[in-house]
């Protein structure tokens, strides 16, 4: 607890820092909220608040702009966030049979997250690889023509010695 | 470039990276280490080549030799052999049955394409001004700002016949000028790198791979319509388009090229990255400007359209990131030059992302004007093997699908409309014979659904009223008059929704039932999907004759519904099937068959336990 206390402390102060530095550019609450979800792994009410009284806006307005785009999350997410895409290339070429592989190995849903906190299922529309459809996309990396069960368990697999 | 004896360009576009070209360029550095040949040989990290499909791609000049497929543990052959020996590596090259394709001019890929907006994608590395700059890079600009007027400038554009890449097709020279003659203090332009269409990635791989050509036509744009200042608005989704495009800005502005006073002309301009956050109706115009004032994206009923009235109520020129890679091509080889290719309508070329079931995915420029069937076919290099061609979906969720009987259609904004399908960004989605359609339409629905922002009625509630008829169809709940039914709200939403997501996005539905209409009746009235995809319209059956008794499917069924013994051969259950397919995948014979058409469920069983009594 104690810990997870003092870390928080530290990701608090990297936030005010962060919109120190930005404050003053021109209307930076979507560059704000990004980074701020890159420091929390997601954004929870108390950041929201912050950045809402940071930037002097109403927590309404920061509200509507978190729940309008995909992009932001208000739940904490797993360690490793697994994206499917669900664009028109993955689709024809079996990404739905792809998810399905995925909540069978990891024993949950899309959009859940597993148990051990490890990975979160998460589904995207495109992320510009459709030659390689179906992919995924674990942080920045993209795993293409994930056609088999086989070559999903080595790419969670290498997550989870990683882990 | 440079004045070592080799040039190896190294793809390091995305589809090359997952494909593993980093892993490749390490080895290469070492094993070129090794060998003492650093000086001699430079290793180039270029954008995307085109031809995705056989990544990790590699170009070795002065030769222009093509590697394909290119595997760590080829490097140290590479390396030893031709860039020592220099006796290239056959087992590398790309194959027909017959040929060998040695160079890059040799491949059928290439030969009907014609790079314009991506001249240099693929030859330079992104990452350097220099190499841009080498390529003739920022000529264009230079002419624009010191020799021509903003009307000189807008005229060579008017006359090219460019049109918006973005999807609308709207002539860009007449919005230049429209912008231009909106009086004001400040103006700004936009370059619209949002790329929402699920099956698209050119403005990726602009952006990713000649970033330098993007901004100089910003730029240029700027210079005709009186902006200084500018907005790339980019996906989160690329975070590697939106770091080339920072470093473009910056190594820009230390070079002079962005700032005041540009090249002692007396035209300034700035510009910086804003990023998306996930939501496809923020490439609409409007929306996208709310997006960049941090609000919520959503679109405002025009007009004022954003020429008059945009970020800040400012005139506000919004372009398409391809449109802008255009634009300084254009400047450097003429209006005439570029108009000559093309349509009488479309000029000039198109760059379309070719994916799906065709052989050669990836990444292609083609005159406008040319053939589906050419572009599938020619370009594609057909099929994939044992497939059979279907329909081809152009336009993404606000475009439709065609058929064979198509395959003859020029492309150009017009024709596709005419038939039911649009240009927009240019996805290209090629189907083979067993996608079902009906589910291709509800896909593509549900993309819309998921997408609308919600504020206008008819596509809010309109298009969640078609899917769930889409959904009872593909369930084999569909009734007789769906069909009509799915038409006229169709229709109504069409011409009823504010923006052009709501506006478009029943066109793929519209467009299948137009085209393949027995394919919908065959799952409403016969409650039967012809090409096995819906899973309440079709089931599994071994073929007795085929079946060798071995048990394997029974074993992996995860609800036990296989039962039989090796002088009896196996049988499914079907009232208590899943569907899973398990028994399909194992079965060492394919004696395990997708049937059309629901199963007859009369032998129900009480209890699955009885079958192993
Ligand atoms: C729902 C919707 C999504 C759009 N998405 C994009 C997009 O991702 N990229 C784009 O350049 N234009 C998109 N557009 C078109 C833009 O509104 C705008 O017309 C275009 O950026 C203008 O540039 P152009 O004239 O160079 O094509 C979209 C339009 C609509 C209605
Ligand atoms: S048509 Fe749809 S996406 Fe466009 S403004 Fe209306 S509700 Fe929003
Ligand atoms: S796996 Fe194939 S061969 Fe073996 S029992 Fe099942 S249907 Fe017959
Ligand atoms: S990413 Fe390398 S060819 Fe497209």
């Amino acid at each position: 607890m104690a810990s997870s206390e003092i870390s928080d402390n530290i990701l608090y102060q990297k936030l005010q820092e962060m919109i120190a530095a930005k404050k003053d550019l021109r209307d930076p609450l979507i560059e704000i909220l990004r980074d701020a979800q890159e420091i929390f792994g997601y954004l929870p009410a108390a950041v929201q608040e912050l950045i809402a009284q940071e930037l002097n806006l109403p927590i309404s307005k920061v509200y509507g702009v978190v729940t309008f785009y995909n992009y932001f999350s208000q739940i904490p997410l797993g360690k490793y966030v697994i994206n499917v895409c669900t664009g028109t290339a993955c689709f024809v070429k079996g990404a739905p049979k792809l998810i399905q592989m995925l909540e069978d190995e990891l024993g949950i849903k899309a959009g859940e997250t597993s148990e051990d906190g490890l990975f979160t299922i998460s589904t995207v529309r495109c992320v510009g690889a459709c030659s390689l459809a179906p992919v995924l996309l674990i942080g920045e990396e993209t795993f293409g023509r994930i056609d088999s069960r086989a070559k999903l368990v080595e790419i969670l697999d290498k997550f989870r010695t990683l882990a | 470039m440079s004045l070592k004896r080799t040039d190896v360009l190294l793809c390091c576009g995305s589809g090359c990276v997952s494909a593993g070209s980093l892993k490749i360029k390490s080895k290469l550095i070492e094993v070129i280490e090794q060998h003492g040949l650093s000086s001699e040989i430079n290793i180039i990290e270029t954008g995307c080549m085109g031809p995705c499909d056989y990544g990790p791609v590699m170009l070795v000049y002065p030769e222009g030799i093509f590697y394909k497929k290119v595997q760590v543990k080829d490097v140290e052959e590479l390396v030893e052999e031709h860039f020592l020996k220099g006796r290239p590596v056959k087992r590398l090259m790309l194959k027909s049955e017959d040929t060998i394709f040695q160079t890059k001019k040799d491949i059928p890929f290439y030969k009907n394409q014609v790079k314009v907006a991506l001249e240099n994608c693929g030859y330079i590395d992104p990452e350097k001004i220099d190499e841009y700059i080498a390529m003739g890079g920022y000529e264009a600009l230079g002419r624009a700002v010191t020799e021509m007027n903003p009307e000189e400038v807008i005229d060579i554009i008017k006359k090219s016949g460019l049109r918006g890449r973005g999807g609308g097709g709207f002539p860009t020279g007449l919005k230049w000028e429209n912008v231009k003659n909106s009086e004001s203090d400040q103006k700004y332009v936009i370059c619209n790198g949002d790329e929402g269409d699920p099956g698209a990635f050119m403005d990726r791989s602009l952006l990713e791979g000649d970033p330098h050509k993007i901004l100089e036509g910003m730029m240029i744009a700027a210079y005709a319509t009186g902006a200084n200042y500018g907005f790339f608005y980019i996906r989160a989704e690329y975070p590697l388009a939106i770091k080339r495009i920072k470093n473009a800005l910056s190594q820009a502005k230390e070079y002079g090229l962005l700032g005041n006073d540009i090249l002692g002309s007396g035209f300034s301009f700035d510009a910086e990255v804003r990023t998306g956050a996930g939501a496809f109706v923020c490439g609409e115009e409007t929306a996208l400007i709310a997006s960049i004032k941090g609000e919520r994206g959503q679109p405002v009923s025009k007009p004022p359209y954003p020429s008059e009235s945009g970020v800040y109520q400012k005139p506000t020129l919004v372009n398409n990131v391809e449109t802008l890679g255009n634009i300084a091509t254009i400047i450097n080889k003429g209006a005439d030059w570029f108009a000559s290719m093309g349509t009488a309508t479309s000029k000039g070329t198109k760059v379309f992302a070719l994916t799906g079931d065709v052989k050669n995915t990836g990444l292609v420029e083609v005159p406008m004007g040319i053939t589906l069937h050419d572009l599938i076919f020619e370009v594609g290099g057909g099929m994939v093997a044992g497939k059979k061609f279907k329909a081809v979906q152009l336009g993404g969720p606000s475009g439709g699908c065609l058929t064979a009987d198509h395959l003859d259609t020029a492309i150009d904004y017009e024709s596709l409309r005419e038939k039911g399908a649009m240009m927009g960004s240019g996805g290209v989605i090629v189907m083979a014979d067993n996608n079902c359609m009906v589910n291709i339409a509800k896909f593509f629905l549900e993309f819309s659904l998921d997408e609308s922002c919600g504020k206008c009625t008819p596509c809010r509630v309109g298009l969640k009223e078609m899917y769930t008829i889409l959904e009872n169809i593909t369930a084999g709940k569909g009734r007789s008059g769906d069909i009509e039914k799915l038409e006229n709200l169709g229709k109504t939403i069409s011409g009823t929704s504010l923006c052009g997501l709501g506006q478009a996005a029943p066109n793929p539905v519209l467009s299948t039932i137009r085209y393949f209409r027995q394919e919908y009746e065959s799952h409403i009235e016969a409650k039967s999907c012809p090409t096995c995809v819906c899973l309440d319209l079709m089931h599994f059956d071994i073929d007795k004759d085929k079946c060798i008794g071995c048990s394997l499917c029974a074993q992996k069924c995860p609800v036990n519904c296989i039962s039989g013994s090796r002088e009896e051969k196996y049988t499914i259950h079907q009232a208590d099937c899943i569907k899973c397919g398990n028994c399909q995948e194992v079965c060492p014979v394919n004696a395990v068959d997708k049937i059309s058409g629901a199963a007859e469920k009369e032998e129900k069983l009480n209890s699955v336990a009885e079958l192993y009594q």
